[in-house]
């Protein structure tokens, strides 16, 4: 293969500026941490909410969680993207709509963080439904029967357990964030993978950019994972679960 | 010894057929596309009018002329008169690995020719000429980038327009934002739906955005050239013979005058798909280097 390599091309300077590339990617690294942290708490606080109401005896508050899933989790990233992007500004008040389009500051950061953070909260939603319904039905019986009410019960019994059972599917959706958040190049976020295209076509290196890349996911993937896994340690209830040495 | 002799004569008569009568050996993709009996062209779906595919789906425009002009000359060289012809459509982004791997043999698309690039690639002579500027709409009243100050300017990710604009003495101190589409469409988008208030690409890709927009009147192309840009037919890098065949091509169009009439069939006419004339007429750098053919990179235009 005719391929020209310069593994030193992190270390020139771009095109027409004083930069070098490695600032570039680092940057870029910045806005994919800084999108990938903020979506996560955003996911977290909604995902654990909606779930939990989804098992409820609140009839349409519960309805309302199911339809909130099944909107997000129904509808490509992309999609959602370009929706919050393009569409839901125009539906706005045209002074909002064009103050949201012009002056709003950060405006693609947030735009991405709130797209990215609800459409996350479904897929924990529907997680944290699922382990609230694999606790055997005595527990919400036992502790409704020693007077607690409905809110203690949860916040006391079934809760605590929950989320237990369920940090291993919570781990692979934390990584999950980091490697969606690449999809919010397409409304302009200057995050890693934006800054890869740029690289790769004022570089023309290519195959020395994206292993710069692919390293930098990782990275990131596999902190998260090193992370939730120390959580997972501390917070084990011995005997329950799993035996961990 | 009888026998013998006449089965030497039967062995020098099998060499001579085997041979190619009177050719010189094959070097590079010469060679490549006489042994596997096909030519792959590069080409793009939307690089209005170099390179894009019409309501049928087949590859048109102005490089598409010339790269069949092309093809037949490689026909001549390797006596394939058969020979077929592939079309592999690619990205900015891939367009380049492509030629290198050997996928693609003649890129016919919107490629500028830069130092970078002349890396991992070799280019044709220039057959197009584009000057980075921007689009605005015409009531903005924007007529040149001293205005854009506090501003949102759009361009598409993975070009490098904006570090242009950064570059130009007329930006100096002067701060405006910036705004990404992830592709032309997109980036005209963010100008019309008022995210920015120009977009800045090169021109000839502006007119096409323009003219085939819902209006094509509101806009306008306006503001200083940020850049010139030589636009090129791309192959692979040293490949001396296939280089030279190519180049003799093209400049003999130039010099029989029939650059000038398929520049005026795809750039001042109407065109497919729409039947809307892109009203481009050929720039005077064009016109030169119709006249001087040359393969000089894009820095050889800028240099301050």
């Amino acid at each position: 293969m005719g391929y020209h390599w310069h593994w030193g091309i992190y270390f020139d300077k771009i095109k027409g500026g004083e930069e070098t590339y490695l600032s570039w990617l680092i940057t870029g690294f910045g806005w994919t941490v800084a999108v990938s942290l903020c979506s996560w708490i955003i996911a977290l606080v909604l995902g654990g909410l909606i779930g939990t109401v989804r098992t409820t005896p609140l009839r349409w508050a519960a309805r309302l969680a199911n339809a909130w899933v099944e909107l997000f989790r129904n509808i490509p990233l992309l999609v959602q993207f370009f929706l919050w992007f393009f569409v839901v500004p125009e539906l706005l008040p045209e002074k909002l709509s064009l103050w949201v389009k012009q002056e709003m500051p950060a405006k693609e950061f947030v735009t991405a963080t709130v797209c990215l953070g609800l459409f996350t909260s479904a897929r924990i939603a529907e997680q944290v439904r699922a382990g609230i319904l694999s606790l055997p039905r005595g527990q919400r019986l036992a502790g409704l029967a020693m007077g607690l009410t409905l809110p203690q019960t949860y916040r006391h019994v079934l809760l605590p357990m929950a989320c237990r059972i369920i940090l291993p599917p919570l781990t692979s959706e934390f990584m999950n964030v980091f490697k969606n958040s690449s999809v919010a190049f397409a409304i302009g976020v200057l995050e890693l993978t934006f800054q890869a295209r740029q690289m790769q076509e004022d570089s023309e290196q290519g195959i020395e950019t994206y292993l710069a890349v692919t390293v930098l996911y990782f990275i990131c993937a596999f902190a998260a994972n090193r992370v939730m896994s120390w959580i997972e340690k501390r917070t084990r209830v011995p005997g329950y679960i799993t035996t961990a040495k | 010894m009888k026998h013998g002799s006449r089965l030497w004569l039967l062995m020098f008569a099998g060499w001579l057929a085997a041979t190619p009568a009177f050719a010189a050996e094959l070097t590079g993709t010469l060679k490549k596309v006489k042994e596997s009996g096909t030519i792959t062209m590069g080409i793009r779906e939307s690089s209005y009018p170099l390179s894009y595919l019409d309501d049928k789906q087949q590859p048109i425009g102005y490089h598409i002329d010339i790269c069949n002009k092309i093809v037949e000359a490689v026909k001549k060289e390797v006596q394939l008169p058969n020979l077929k012809v592939q079309h592999q459509p690619v990205t900015s982004q891939n367009r380049i690995p492509l030629v290198t791997n050997g996928t693609v043999d003649l890129e016919c698309g919107s490629t500028t020719n830069n130092e970078a690039r002349q890396k991992q690639v070799a280019f044709v002579v220039t057959t197009f000429v584009t000057n980075v500027r921007m689009a605005v709409k015409k009531k903005s009243g924007i007529t040149s980038l001293a205005q854009l100050g506090g501003k949102s300017v759009a361009t598409t990710s993975g070009t490098t327009s904006v570090q242009l604009m950064r570059a130009h003495e007329k930006a100096k101190g002067i701060d405006f934002k910036e705004a990404y589409g992830k592709d032309h469409a997109d980036s005209f988008l963010l100008m019309e739906t008022d995210r920015a208030v120009a977009f800045v690409m090169d021109d000839n890709l502006l007119a096409g955005l323009i003219a085939t927009s819902k209006t094509p009147q509101d806009f306008a192309i306006v503001g200083e050239v940020l850049n010139v840009e030589p636009i090129a037919i791309m192959i692979r890098r040293d490949d001396p013979a296939f280089k030279k065949l190519a180049d003799d091509t093209v400049k003999g169009l130039m010099k029989s005058g029939e650059v000038d009439k398929l520049y005026a069939k795809w750039f001042t006419s109407p065109i497919p798909p729409k039947n809307v004339s892109m009203n481009f007429p050929m720039s005077e750098k064009l016109k030169e280097l119709i006249k001087n053919p040359s393969d000089t990179p894009a820095e050889a235009y800028n240099k301050k």
